[in-house]
């Protein structure tokens, strides 16, 4: 059938199976808009408020639903304005695809009005970029685009579509096909290597398992947490996998790296076989790598050969799709007869429950504040551990990741790799229009929500009925806590003055503002937020914290895993 | 260590940007490159000079194979192999030097390809060191020009990096 470009666009998205589209109109994009008018039946395009919230919120959606998330800017600022949220998914490998609208072919190069080099600018923070060029190619380069998106180690994949192509006409078809001659992700581990890695688990005396947001990416937290009660060993979750084993099962000992628990990080510094599982060894696991895991032999599941020996040289390589390789273990497992030394077990677990017994993660209930510790554990109570919880960047995200326990993968909604303030509250939103009827909640911080309180009007427009916690307290907390901590307490541009009244701008929009500062009302207040009352409602609850607080345990940078400051 | 890493990649514009791309933002170092189309139009042959320790150059061979526009990468250190480079070197000749470069060029078996009453051209082929003995046995005051291709290469035998 023959149709424009745009018409192409919108028609290839509905035959591609996309719900919904997050963006903001341009001139370089005016013809598919009006193709969203003419030819969208299913596809539903959501308004936002700023191109940097579009990104974020497909991200949102993406992570809280393992589909693609589809973005649709203008050209120029629309472009730039969606750098940050590209870059945000890129670090954390999230399936991801941005449509860019340019100025016509006959004007690149030529400075035109609201031209930039949009596939120039992205290439290093995308999984692959297309310019397209003639409209006779456009469905295929879009194929293209979502087949790389969602394969392999997944990512944003950037479509620049001129604004003639967009005009221009051509048949459509959906291709049912996409074949790449340089693309072909692997499809399964290596059996030889699976088999060594077994053997090499069941000789462990003090084995751990370290697993990462590939896990949650791959869809194995069902074959991670069979594999792991089989095995019996202890697991941490790195930041990014939280949720892909139960945080509440008895062999979870926590989060590891910089805030990890002391018994995530001493049991990784003295095990003598890590199995790392879809985790890339970031520096803010590893900590000092020269100090890190000195007696340890590492088996290492990645999709991605490159992040394989890229920090830390591995014993036992293996690529391949996590889910596989998992299965693959377990059924090596049931049939092997090669025992794992219980008595060696049982007194590692001795050691890592002697170190659990420092409760490294109490804090001082006491005060006349609330403590944003006592804030995230009470939204754990509120929501009975349900919620979809998106956070931003700084302290609360580091108190939602230590005290929120998440027992399934998805819900935890955060930027992990790039750290980008302003990704929670579009983040939520995406992860809201994916669930309608979850409890979705945004927490962030005073400073964080700043970053995009623009889209607390896009709430109010498409009835999102988010829950934003804010525990605020008046500082860019982790900012002021490495000041206090490395520069002699200057606390040099850290503090938040002039803050707005967050209950009265959340009503300026109509929406529901709370405020709650008494440590002894925290949790009825929150669950009244929390309650039917406001089920529909997007509420904003600022909650006063204390000033004070700091984030432990804590390595210091440079420091190894075994060099952890308690409280 | 030196290595000779040598890539079929798309024909298409921006894969030469990519490759680029991923040594700076990498912090890898190209000292060479050089590209250009196959038999086959629809594939450029890229071939570049780097150095680092094992591990680097693991990774660099890992993050180019992953780049979408890379078809396929063989590190041509790992084995024996042939590398040539093309250097065209325009040198102040006059006087008694007319008679000495062309010895010289003929010893390193190059040839004088233009020559005016002032100047020859000299163009040579061979491996880089053999092109660096010939710039190093000349005056550097009176080398006038040098151009230099970079290193291109195959593997010795029937080893051969195609599709």
């Amino acid at each position: 059938m023959e149709m424009t470009g745009a018409q192409i666009f919108v028609n290839y998205l509905e035959d591609e199976g996309v719900e919904h589209i997050w963006g903001y109109p341009g001139g370089a994009v005016l013809p598919i808009y009006d193709a969203l008018d003419t030819d969208a039946k299913k596809l539903n395009h959501i308004l936002v408020r700023h191109e940097q919230a579009a990104v974020h919120a497909a991200d949102g959606y993406a992570r809280s639903t393992g589909k693609p998330g589809v973005v649709l800017v203008t050209s120029g600022p629309g472009a730039t304005n969606a750098v940050t949220g590209i870059a945000t998914a890129y670090m954390d490998s999230i399936p991801m695809v941005c449509i860019t609208g340019q100025v016509p072919t006959g004007l690149i190069g030529l400075d035109a009005f609201q031209e930039i080099d949009t596939v120039g600018i992205t290439r290093p923070i995308v999984k692959h970029n297309f310019l397209v060029k003639d409209v006779n190619e456009l469905a295929a380069t879009l194929k293209k685009a979502f087949h790389i998106a969602t394969t392999g180690r997944p990512g944003p994949v950037v479509v620049d579509i001129p604004k003639d192509v967009q005009n221009a006409k051509s048949t459509y078809e959906y291709p049912q096909e996409v074949e790449m001659r340089s693309y072909l992700p692997v499809t399964k581990g290596h059996s030889g290597q699976i088999k060594k890695a077994v053997e090499l688990m069941l000789s462990a005396k003090r084995p751990i398992l370290y697993t990462g947001g590939g896990v949650v990416l791959g869809d194995a937290s069902e074959e991670l947490t069979e594999l792991t009660r089989k095995l019996g060993f202890p697991i941490t979750n790195t930041l990014m996998g939280l949720g892909s084993y139960p945080a509440e099962d008895k062999q979870f000992v926590g989060m590891l790296g910089m805030h990890g628990t002391y018994e995530a990080n001493l049991s990784m510094h003295h095990s003598d076989v890590i199995i790392a599982i879809g985790a890339r060894f970031d520096d803010r696991v590893t900590g000092n790598l020269e100090k890190f895991c000195p007696d340890a032999k590492i088996i290492h599941v990645d999709i991605d050969p490159a992040s394989i020996s890229k920090n830390v040289i591995v014993d036992i390589p293996i690529v391949g799709p996590v889910k596989k390789v998992l299965a693959e273990m377990i059924s090596i497992l049931d049939k092997t007869k090669q025992k794992i030394d219980e008595q060696a077990l049982a007194d590692w677990w001795q050691q890592i429950e002697e170190w659990r017994a420092t409760n490294c993660l109490r804090y001082d209930t006491l005060g006349s504040k609330i403590k944003p510790q006592a804030a995230v554990e009470a939204l754990w109570e509120v929501t009975n551990g349900e919620a979809y919880v998106a956070s931003d960047v700084g302290q609360h995200q580091m108190y939602a990741a230590q005290y929120y326990k998440f027992n399934k993968p998805r819900r935890w909604l955060n930027s992990g790799g790039l750290g980008t303030m302003g990704f929670g509250l579009p983040a939520a939103m995406g992860a809201q229009m994916a669930h309608p009827d979850a409890t979705v909640v945004c927490v962030t911080g005073e400073g964080s929500i700043q970053m995009n309180i623009q889209e607390l009007s896009t709430c109010l427009q498409y009835g999102l009925p988010v829950k934003v916690v804010c525990l605020n307290n008046g500082f860019l907390g982790m900012v002021r806590q490495w000041q206090e901590f490395f520069y002699e307490r200057r606390y040099s541009m850290s503090y938040m003055e002039s803050l707005p009244d967050f209950v009265k701008l959340a009503e300026s929009y109509g929406h529901v503002g709370i405020r709650i500062d008494n440590p002894k009302t925290l949790k009825e207040d929150l669950a009244e937020a929390f309650s039917d009352k406001y089920k529909d409602r997007f509420v904003f609850i600022d909650i006063i914290t204390d000033q004070q607080e700091n984030v432990y345990p804590m390595i210091p940078a440079g420091a190894g895993l075994n060099e952890m400051i308690l409280v | 260590m030196k290595h000779v890493i040598s890539m079929l990649m798309e024909n298409e514009s921006g894969a030469l940007s990519r490759v680029a791309g991923l040594f700076s933002a990498r912090g890898y170092n190209i000292q060479a490159l050089t590209v250009a189309p196959t038999e086959d139009e629809s594939l450029s042959r890229l071939t570049l000079v780097t150095s680092g320790t094992e591990q680097q150059i693991e990774q660099i061979v890992k993050h180019l194979n992953r780049l979408i526009d890379v078809v396929k990468v063989l590190d041509l250190t790992e084995g024996a192999h042939i590398e040539r480079e093309l250097m065209l070197i325009k040198l102040s000749a006059t006087g008694d030097m007319r008679e000495e470069y062309k010895r010289l060029a003929d010893i390193f078996r190059g040839d004088i390809i233009d020559v005016t009453s002032t100047t020859y051209t000299v163009q040579m082929v061979g491996e880089s060191k053999k092109l660096d003995a010939f710039i190093d046995a000349i005056d550097p005051g009176l080398i006038l020009e040098t151009v230099r291709s970079g290193t291109v290469g195959v593997m010795r035998g029937e080893k051969c990096l195609h599709l």
